[in-house]
């Protein structure tokens, strides 16, 4: 294989993995948000969130695997699994690695969630929200075509995709249809208890 | 004969979702505030696969799949 095409494949697949990663950022949001109508039932949300993160990892193991292997960069396998540790872009490539190793671990504790509990799983399904930034970081700090047109307006639009759903988010009411309730009921309990 | 699974929901953990129902409709219908209720008696062979689907996505892991009780 050419050098130049796998040096053009890590950039193509860094920029697939950016668009895929905020499709899969923005449908887990919509899923939290029971966003639903007659032509888009909850588990599609679900079920394309699923299998489009899986999806990105593929495309972002391509992105490292191609990097690492690419003679010309001889980066090394530690610069892609320990962070900090690339003598190239050190801080650059180093949020990359941060991010994937926090999506890894994202992906790994999802697919045990049965066995983890949904509390455990949550809370680091969380970490989404600092592995997206980095990632996007990353991409943005040292991209090759970060700074042409077509990437910026792909970087752009990823990032006003997940900006808008995390204000969405923010902002929204509980999805919860008894949540007032459920607060109700837990107001009672207390004053029973305080009494 | 094979083994027999019924569908089981925590009422604890179940918030209202619907995924299950969206996903099975054939055995699981939604009250007006949202919760699943359960057509009785064991799954359907054709059923299965479904069935393990919704449990497999329930948001809050609130239903399982149990061994039926046989009757003899």
């Amino acid at each position: 294989m050419s050098d130049s095409l796998l040096w053009y494949t890590t950039r193509g697949a860094g920029a697939v993995t950016l668009i895929l990663l905020s499709c899969v950022v923005v449908l887990g949001i919509l899923s939290a948000l029971r966003v639903r109508s007659a032509n888009w039932p909850r588990f599609l949300s679900t079920g394309l969130h699923r299998n489009l993160a899986l999806m990105t990892l593929v495309f972002l193991s391509l992105h490292i695997v191609t990097a690492v292997v690419d003679p010309f960069t001889h980066l090394g396998w530690a610069a892609a699994l320990i962070p900090f540790s690339s003598y190239y872009r050190t801080l650059w490539l180093g949020l990359g690695v941060i991010s994937f190793e926090l999506l890894l671990a994202i992906v790994i504790t999802s697919l045990v969630r049965g066995f983890l509990g949904h509390r455990a799983w949550r809370a680091i399904h969380w970490l989404t929200y600092a592995a997206w930034p980095v990632g996007a970081l990353h991409g943005l700090g040292t991209g090759t075509d970060s700074w042409s047109a077509w990437m910026l307006a792909i970087t752009g639009a990823c990032i006003a995709g997940v900006a808008v759903a995390a204000v969405m988010r923010l902002t929204a009411d509980s999805a919860d249809q008894l949540a007032s309730e459920r607060a109700t009921f837990r107001a009672a309990v207390d004053r029973r208890e305080v009494r | 004969m094979s083994t027999e699974l019924k569908l089981v929901v925590d009422r604890i953990k179940c918030d209202g979702r619907g995924l299950c129902a969206e996903l099975l409709p054939e055995l699981i219908r939604l009250d007006d505030w949202g919760y699943p209720i359960l057509a009785p008696g064991p799954i359907p062979e054709h059923l299965r696969a479904l069935a393990q689907r919704a449990v497999e996505d329930c948001p809050v892991l609130a239903i399982a799949l149990r061994r039926a009780e046989r009757k003899q």
